[in-house]
């Protein structure tokens, strides 16, 4: 134990690893590897999709994919990415050395790993779930979903869904009490803002679906009647408490999108964040808004006329606030000192593909209107628009803004902005022409279409686009192997970027900080009354932070200690999980192995004394 | 690390009230649930012929006087009076542990009387909902055995005050969410 000091590179020390640098690769790359394998059912689905009726696939196996697609791409590939930019740049932007539970950051990560892995188990099993993301009751009971491929949906979303509000909580609880001295609330990034916004929409999103899927769980296993009509129930119950989730948990995958660029355009603007305070009160508009609207994904379902016209207008004033940010970015890009680096690219992208997205989001937000697009390919057309031109494009500009922080080596411009090029005519070309597939009646979640029905050139034309897609991911890939060996060195700043991550060595050092700075304005590095030559000698007037972190601390820093227990933890949930499908005894092993690592790691000392 | 916090407010505890809010959408859900079904349950038995108030009113009665015993317990380690900080853990922990056997007398009651968990829709949902609570009561009491076990070790003084109270804030909570399935599921039915 003492030997894994933080120092160490072993796998032992990424097993034990509490660091929420360290967890941050980690999730970073579980996370990317789930993108691209739902990447790649995507790019299955197209093939299929590529010309009227091939039979590449059989229904049964479309819809085992799409439902892989959805399920993976929100829960094991968004998620996890969006969580890896928390865990890397929230500690850092507030000025604090670590997360206010860095044993509970591990847990966190292991168990989304394991929900993750436990629903890919059921591939080779070849049962996957085939019920969509969604998993609509009574589609999904067990007289129409016999096998375990619904159990698998259920158990991995059960087992992350611990993880995620586990990470909820830790944020909430690090952003709250963790900030540096002076870092008020009206000073903190924009992306630390919406992280406590997320944070808290984790906490009281996932609590409704985890006991949705506990009523299917028992339902499927225990013979309860909570979406039996028979017994009296109401099956849209279960949709009722998946989308009082599920419409918070696109804001969960949006919203750091939208923290991301808002600190990435007034760094590449040499601006200061247009209307800093509406920025943030619109963050917080669409998350408060984002509970009431969950009805908007259930028009059709017949909830009556009233019901749906509140809906509908709670979800078309969404786009006021959310409006108010895209003029906000563009208002912090007028006249400004534009620099379009990759990441900048990303940003300035985001704002024009996520605004073509939000406009069809408005169009359904009218019912009437959304009767005729519900189950189309326009939906698909306009959720893609919205997450990968929103959400992707964000996680994609972080990626290339704080990879020199991360990794101490530039990426290479070149390959940069071939990746967005390429990722933004895919985009396009992809699900542009599906609003017209979609408004010529072409359904969702269908194997095939017929020919003569004028879908043929908007298929193929996306098929096309997917491919782009697929190669998009060429440049970046390449982009990373070649950093590695060539990249030039980052230094402390190389955006001259105004906020407090940038002040120490690329990569931090495992302590972050040397010395905890004090914040008195925010964007701090940027202050406008000292000339930037004399800012780097760390005794300006004013009690600026300083540019730079001095190289060592000045009294040795205590560090919390690496621990091996939040893994024993989640492998006693995965054991559990996996009881689940049907074995007791394992289940109840698991919880004995739960339990040994719940005492475990809670009689162990959190923190040693670290030398320098 | 455990310097001084933004809001004055510890780790723990914020995170405890930080998990208390994410555990009112999680009964939320469950009570929003039963209240839905309510009155629609098609097969018997019903909750009249079953749910016997006296019984549980006796055994709510013993629960509430457990946050009593918190309550002192917690007074008891902030004056670093250890005699009594056992006493009280010990009785809280009781008061749980009679509340837990209440409610399995209650259920197998049920299950005799013809009611198991897959039986109809109200077996459905009060199972779930009170057994959800009940795990809730077991996982207090084996935290408050945990407590009580460092007491007698000598090992828990007037510098662990703050973790009692957090596990005060927990039980208390929970305590607080029985009475509103007291009134819901028994008095109003």
């Amino acid at each position: 134990m003492a030997m894994t000091d933080a120092h160490s590179t072993g796998i032992w020390s990424w097993l034990t690893t509490v660091d929420h640098k360290r967890i941050a690769i980690m999730y970073f790359v579980a996370g990317f590897a789930f993108l691209l394998i739902a990447g790649f059912e995507g790019q299955l689905i197209r093939l299929q999709l590529a010309a009227p009726a091939r039979s590449l696939l059989d229904p049964d196996l479309y819809n085992q994919l799409f439902t892989m697609h959805g399920t993976t791409m929100v829960f094991f590939a968004g998620m996890p990415l969006v969580v890896a930019f928390f865990n890397f740049v929230v500690p850092l932007q507030i000025g604090a050395r670590d997360v206010a539970f860095p044993r509970l950051n591990a847990f966190s990560f292991w168990v989304f790993l394991f929900g993750g892995l436990f629903l890919y188990a059921s591939v080779p099993l070849r049962v996957m779930p085939d019920g969509g993301w969604f998993a609509y009751m009574p589609l999904t009971n067990p007289e129409y979903s016999p096998g375990p491929g619904i159990d698998f949906y259920v158990l991995s979303l059960l087992i992350s869904g611990v993880g995620s509000i586990a990470g909820g909580l830790n944020f909430l609880v690090t952003i709250l009490n963790m900030r540096a001295p002076g870092m008020t609330f009206m000073r903190m990034p924009l992306f630390t803002w919406m992280a406590l916004i997320v944070s808290a929409l984790i906490l009281l999103a996932f609590p409704p679906f985890t006991v949705g899927l506990i009523f299917m769980l028992f339902d499927r296993r225990f013979g309860t009647h909570f979406f039996d009509a028979a017994a009296g129930a109401d099956p849209v119950l279960w949709q009722h408490l998946f989308w009082v989730f599920g419409h918070p948990e696109v804001y969960i995958l949006i919203l750091p999108a939208f923290g991301i660029v808002s600190d990435v355009i007034p760094t590449f603007s040499r601006k200061i964040l247009f209307g800093y305070p509406v920025v943030v009160f619109s963050g917080v508009l669409i998350a408060f808004l984002g509970f009431g609207v969950w009805v908007h994904h259930m028009f059709s379902v017949g909830l009556g006329p009233v019901v749906n016209a509140v809906f509908g207008g709670a979800t078309m004033l969404i786009a006021i606030p959310t409006g108010i940010k895209i003029f906000n970015w563009i208002a912090t890009m007028w006249g400004g000192r534009l620099r379009f680096r990759t990441a900048m690219l990303f940003a300035a992208g985001l704002v024009a593909t996520f605004t073509i997205g939000g406009l069809s989001g408005v169009m359904h937000s009218s019912p009437p209107a959304d009767l005729q697009q519900t189950d189309t390919y326009f939906v698909v057309a306009h959720f893609h628009y919205v997450l990968i031109g929103g959400t992707v494009f964000g996680l994609f500009c972080g990626f290339y803004y704080w990879f020199p922080k991360a990794t101490g080596r530039m990426l290479h411009e070149g390959l940069g902005q071939a990746h967005f090029w390429l990722s933004f005519l895919a985009l396009n070309m992809t699900f542009f022409p599906m609003h017209f597939s979609g408004l010529l009646g072409m359904p969702r979640r269908t194997y095939t279409y017929a020919e003569g029905l004028g879908l043929e050139v908007f298929n193929l034309i996306s098929t096309i686009g997917a491919f782009i897609f697929t190669l998009s991911f060429v440049p970046p890939v390449w982009n990373l192997w070649r950093a590695r060996r060539r990249g030039e060195p980052a230094g402390h700043n190389p955006w001259d970027a105004s906020t407090l991550e940038w002040t120490m060595a690329s990569p931090p050092p495992h302590y972050n900080f040397a010395e905890i700075p004090t914040v008195d304005r925010r964007d701090p590095l940027w202050h406008p009354y000292i000339e930037p030559e004399s800012r780097g000698d760390g005794d300006e007037p004013g009690g600026a932070v300083p540019r730079r972190q001095p190289h060592e601390p000045p009294a040795p820093v205590v560090m919390p200690n690496p621990s091996h227990w939040p893994l024993v933890l989640a492998v006693g949930m995965l054991l559990m999980t996996i009881g689940g499908l049907g074995s007791l005894g394992l289940t109840l092993f698991g919880l004995l192995v739960t339990a040994v690592g719940l005492f475990a790691w809670a009689f162990e000392p959190p923190f040693g004394e670290e030398a320098r | 690390m455990e310097g001084p916090t933004s809001t004055g407010i510890p780790n723990r505890k914020l995170a405890m009230w930080t998990f208390i809010g994410s555990e009112c959408m999680l009964f939320g859900t469950l009570i929003a649930t039963y209240m839905i079904y309510r009155g629609r349950n098609l097969v018997p038995p019903y909750p009249h012929d079953l749910l016997n108030i006296p019984f549980i009113t006796v055994t709510t009665f013993v629960l509430l006087m457990s946050s009593l015993m918190m309550v002192l317990a917690l007074a008891a380690v902030q004056r670093n009076d250890l005699r009594a900080t056992k006493l009280w853990l010990a009785l809280t922990a009781l008061f749980g542990l009679i509340f837990l056997g209440g409610q399995y007398y209650e259920f197998s009651h049920f299950v005799h009387e013809g009611l198991p968990l897959s039986r109809n829709l109200f077996s459905s949902t009060f199972f779930v909902l009170t057994g959800t609570h009940g795990a809730h009561v077991a996982g207090g009491v084996i935290w408050l055995g945990t407590l009580l076990v460092r007491a007698i070790d000598g090992k828990l003084d007037a510098r662990h005050a703050e973790t009692v109270e957090i596990a005060g804030l927990y039980w208390h909570f929970v305590d607080v969410v029985w009475i509103i399935l007291f009134t819901l599921i028994y008095l109003l039915v």
